[in-house]
């Protein structure tokens, strides 16, 4: 006979007691994480890949560099192209390995296009930028690995695995969107891009530091190495590009160690700062920030030129004659197209854009 | 490890699991064993002080009861024949040798301390001596390490050996025990200071898991966090603004300030050892309580006894009584009362000795002479309130207010003012600074820069006040409940079973929610300005 | 014991020391106190009662307290 220990009575009570506490703590947190979906924008587009029922061809991770500056709808429009950025904001080159290890759970493309610029970081930054980054992960190995390369050192875990243990102070900032939002967001990206169509022509730029030090950071390049051992690995093709932009300022001694690199493991890597001329890239229209970040007609321009190279060089499939594809990005480019309309619109009434 | 961090939350998760799932026989040595992991995660080094404290205490208390032990048998043997002055003798000079075991250890252990705490405070003022007369030598400070809690934990064995040397607690013949009994963790870093026989009599004992008495401690741990998290670290931000800048804040925002301050300190400390006590009694373990509501105190006196009440019954017990009963105490007493008249001889020694314990308390508190004047002041004002006890019963004679519940309200807004105004020397820079700023409170006192904007410039949001306002609220309705009810933990029982679980789920929902930890979440700093 | 009773009433003359027994368990008197009637028992019995002895159980009655008193002559 098996004696078996009879559970004392409360032990029932407070299981359910920590049920309830864990339920409510669970809908407190939903409730209580920022949701992203006016002013910061910015945050929300980690989140927004788990959303895509198609798969994607050509896979771009990067900063703002890519999610500003390449349009996934363009290529689809002009090459049949499937693709999508898993971009955010100063995604540092770390981060930008792990969410390319993320999407490798999902699918795997068949070209990789990773964007320079955060090679310049060497340590973690910002505590608000890698929840930007992160936060929308979903839980997985590759997401502790990434909160753990990440965390500057006033952050914890525990904040991440928890995050009401970091929002809990939002219960004075609480708004109508954080109700609205709390299990459905809205879509606010296309594949990735965030879009500005508004135009601020480029002005002066202070001249670069000079600086004591030009060697990228081994920490960072550690993580480039990681994500070109990864594309091998899978037979995924791996493509460097640095994005047209004024400012920050890209050194002639990175560029030369990344062509270096590129050239010593057989890479492609494009620096379309130099490549601007030929792109067609006008200062003057293409950027609304003056000079940082191109605007929807920059975008458009280097991701036909882009996207040409692409279509050239891989055996890419033109998905425009893929009847599921074609449902599918005929919603995307009407989306596309009305949240053109509706900041052109609000461009003619306030002479700004807004709301996105 | 802070009790508000998310280690010191899984250390003792993870110590009470193992204390109820371990064979019983193996609980006190699991919190021997946690207390010092606890003391080496703050700095291995810190190791080496508390185990001397220990080793010494242990080595001279049982020399102590082997002395003690010795003269009884000698006494016994001899019963017949010695007579009582040759036993009177023989017992004086006992004493005589284990008086200077107890010194040694207690000027060991104390040096310990001094040196550790005090040696920069020396040189800095030796410096300003120098420097006064012209000299332009100084001499540099040194770099000393100052363990985590060493003021409690000295204080704490001194006690011991000290009650040992009395004959008022046994010595304990366990090492091990006795280490337990230094550095029990939970009361490590802010006391409360305990007696060996209190603490010891449910410190080794076996704990069966019992929910009532686990519940109880979950409750006391969670207001404490509510105290601690919710509302100390909070105000603190206010508070810190204000002293910080006193250029700006002046008049009636040091009055703001020295309100706040009353409010952090007593939300913060209470808080802690609501954790500390709470903890122990989750294991089953009784620590002495440290607070009795002291902001309800109608005098200085009466305040004394309910504000770190370990603390002050230590200085009572073992600075204040022995100094003003001593011999040459006595001595100076009848010698004033012979040369001075009975007026000011009676007060001899309780003026000498209050002196004493007050800068001794100051000094206690920290290595600065802003604790120093704070402890010396709070001598002055007892001191003052003790002179005018007989006009205050002349008062009372006159007119029969003593019961009036008003009266009563007035009396205790008066001590909360008090006590709150002698603790300004706790926060501005140096003594000249809070000299200056008490006398400012009322100089430059307008009532119109008390205005919105001007709190709202504090660091604290208008949702932030009306929080701290409720919990005020809270706090003074508890408070009150507990003065007149008893405990609120008795009445939480007794209602029905759903209340408990109501309360636990309030409490765990405010601390977390409203907690003031971990990174705040700022709008502004995601201000677009680069990438 | 008059003489003892001379000096707590002296001390608080509204108390009633011959019969009161929580003196110091009830706040009645204070530390101050005993140590003025330390120093007064010191004068009028030529007695030390040291520190050690000073607990709330010798110090809650006058009767506790002489007890005390003549145990000390005795020793």
């Amino acid at each position: 006979m098996i004696k078996r220990k009879r559970l004392p009575g409360w032990a029932g009570k407070a299981a359910l007691f920590l049920a309830v506490l864990l339920v409510t703590l669970f809908f407190l947190q939903r409730l209580l994480m920022p949701k992203y979906m006016s002013d910061i924008v910015e945050g929300a587009l980690t989140a927004e890949y788990y959303e895509e029922t198609t798969e994607h061809e050509v896979l771009f991770v990067g900063d703002c560099e890519v999610y500003e500056n390449f349009s996934p709808i363009t290529l689809y429009e002009e090459y049949g192209i499937s693709s999508y950025i898993r971009g955010s904001a100063q995604q540092l080159a770390w981060q930008s390995y792990y969410l390319l290890e993320d999407t490798l759970r999902y699918e795997t493309p068949k070209a990789v296009v990773f964007n320079v610029l955060a090679l310049k970081y060497d340590e973690p930054q910002s505590e608000a930028y890698n929840r930007m980054t992160i936060d929308g992960m979903k839980f997985s190995k590759t997401k502790l690995n990434a909160v753990k390369a990440s965390m500057t050192d006033r952050e914890n875990m525990l904040d991440y695995i928890f995050p009401i243990l970091r929002y809990h102070s939002r219960w004075s900032d609480l708004s109508g969107e954080d109700v609205k939002y709390m299990f459905r967001k809205d879509k606010i990206s296309h594949n990735g891009y965030y879009m500005r169509i508004d135009v601020r022509p480029v002005k002066e730029f202070p001249e670069p530091d000079i600086l004591a030090d030009y060697t990228l950071g081994s920490y960072a390049m550690g993580y480039l190495d990681k994500m070109r051992e990864l594309c091998e690995e899978k037979g995924i093709a791996l493509i460097l590009v640095k994005s047209p932009s004024l400012f920050p300022h890209w050194y002639d001694e990175w560029d030369e160690q990344i062509a270096a690199y590129a050239k010593e493991y057989g890479l492609d890597y494009f620096n379309y700062e130099k490549l601007a001329d030929a792109v067609g890239i006008d200062y003057n229209t293409d950027t609304y920030d003056a000079g940082l970040h191109m605007n929807l007609a920059g975008a458009e321009k280097l991701s036909g030129y882009f996207g040409q190279y692409l279509k050239e060089n891989y055996e890419l499939t033109d998905y425009r004659d893929d009847p599921q594809y074609q449902e599918v990005y005929a919603e995307k480019i009407r989306f596309y197209e009305d949240m053109e309309a509706a900041q052109r619109k609000e461009l003619e009434e306030y002479g700004e854009i807004v709301s996105y | 490890m802070l009790f508000t961090s998310y280690s010191f939350i899984g250390f003792i998760g993870i110590v009470f699991l193992l204390y109820y799932t371990l064979p019983r026989s193996w609980q006190w040595p699991l919190l021997l064993a946690a207390s010092y992991v606890f003391y080496f995660i703050a700095s291995p080094s810190y190791l080496i002080f508390i185990g001397a404290t220990t080793v010494s205490a242990y080595v001279v208390s049982l020399r102590l009861d082997a002395l003690k032990e010795e003269q009884d048998a000698y006494i016994k043997a001899n019963k017949g024949t010695l007579t009582r002055e040759e036993k009177k003798a023989y017992k004086a000079s006992v004493k005589a040798r284990q008086w200077k075991w107890l010194l040694l250890c207690l000027l060991f252990n104390l040096g310990i301390l001094a040196v550790l705490k005090y040696t920069n405070f020396v040189i800095a003022n030796f410096n300003g001596i120098l420097s006064a007369f012209g000299s332009g030598g100084q001499i540099s400070f040194v770099d000393l390490v100052l363990p985590m809690g060493i003021s409690f934990y000295t204080f704490q064995t001194m006690g011991y050996i000290i009650d040992v040397y009395r004959g008022t607690s046994r010595a304990e013949k366990n090492l091990f025990r006795l280490a337990l009994f230094v550095s029990f963790f939970p009361q490590l870093v802010q006391g409360p200071i305990s007696r060996y026989h209190d603490l010891a009599r449910s410190l080794y004992e076996r704990h069966d898991f019992n929910t009532k008495t686990v519940s109880y401690g979950l409750y006391r741990i969670l207001w404490g966090y509510f105290k601690k998290a919710v509302v100390a670290d909070r105000i603190l931000t206010a508070v810190n603004t204000i002293i910080q800048d006193p250029d700006t804040y002046q008049g009636g925002f040091v009055f703001v300030g020295m309100m706040f301050y009353a409010l952090e300190l007593y939300a913060d400390f209470t808080g802690g050892i609501d954790i500390t006590i709470g903890i122990a009694e989750t294991m089953g373990i009784t620590v002495t309580e440290n607070f009795q509501r002291p902001y309800l105190s109608k005098n200085i006196k009466e305040y004394w006894n309910r504000w770190h009440i370990t603390m002050g019954t230590w200085f009572t017990d073992y600075i204040f009584y022995p100094i003003s009963v001593c011999k040459p105490m006595l001595r100076l007493s009848r010698f004033s009362r012979a040369r001075f008249g009975d007026i000011i001889g009676k007060r001899v020694p309780v003026y000498l000795s209050s002196f004493a314990v007050w800068f001794t308390t100051g000094i206690w508190h920290g290595a600065s002479w802003n604790f120093i004047v704070w402890g010396l002041m709070n001598f002055v004002v007892i001191m003052i309130s003790q002179e005018c006890e007989p006009l205050y019963q002349k008062f009372h004679n006159k007119f029969d207010v003593k019961e009036n519940k008003w009266y009563g309200f007035i009396e205790i807004i008066r001590t909360i003012f008090l006590m709150s105004s002698l603790r300004m020397f706790d926060c501005y820079r140096d003594v000249p600074l809070t000299f200056r700023m008490f006398g400012n409170m009322f100089t430059h006192f307008r009532l119109r820069d008390l205005n919105a904007e001007a709190f709202l410039g504090l660091g604290l949001t208008g949702a932030d006040y009306v929080l701290l306002f409720v919990c005020l609220i809270l706090l003074v309705s508890v408070s009150l409940i507990q003065e007149k009810k008893g405990s609120v933990r008795d009445l939480i029982y007794a209602a029905p079973e759903l209340c408990r679980y109501a309360v636990f789920f309030l409490l765990i929902l405010a601390v977390v929610i409203f907690g003031a930890y971990g990174i705040g979440f700022d709008q502004s700093q995601f201000i677009y300005n680069q990438f | 014991m008059d003489a003892l009773l001379e000096i707590l009433t002296n001390l608080h003359p509204e108390v009633d020391f011959e019969t009161c027994s929580t003196l110091v368990d009830d706040k009645i008197i204070d530390s101050f106190d005993i140590v003025t009637i330390i120093s007064e028992i010191n004068e009028e019995y030529d007695v030390v009662i040291p520190a050690e002895e000073i607990v709330p159980d010798n110090f809650n009655s006058a009767q506790a307290l002489y007890q005390l008193i003549q145990r000390l002559e005795d020793e």
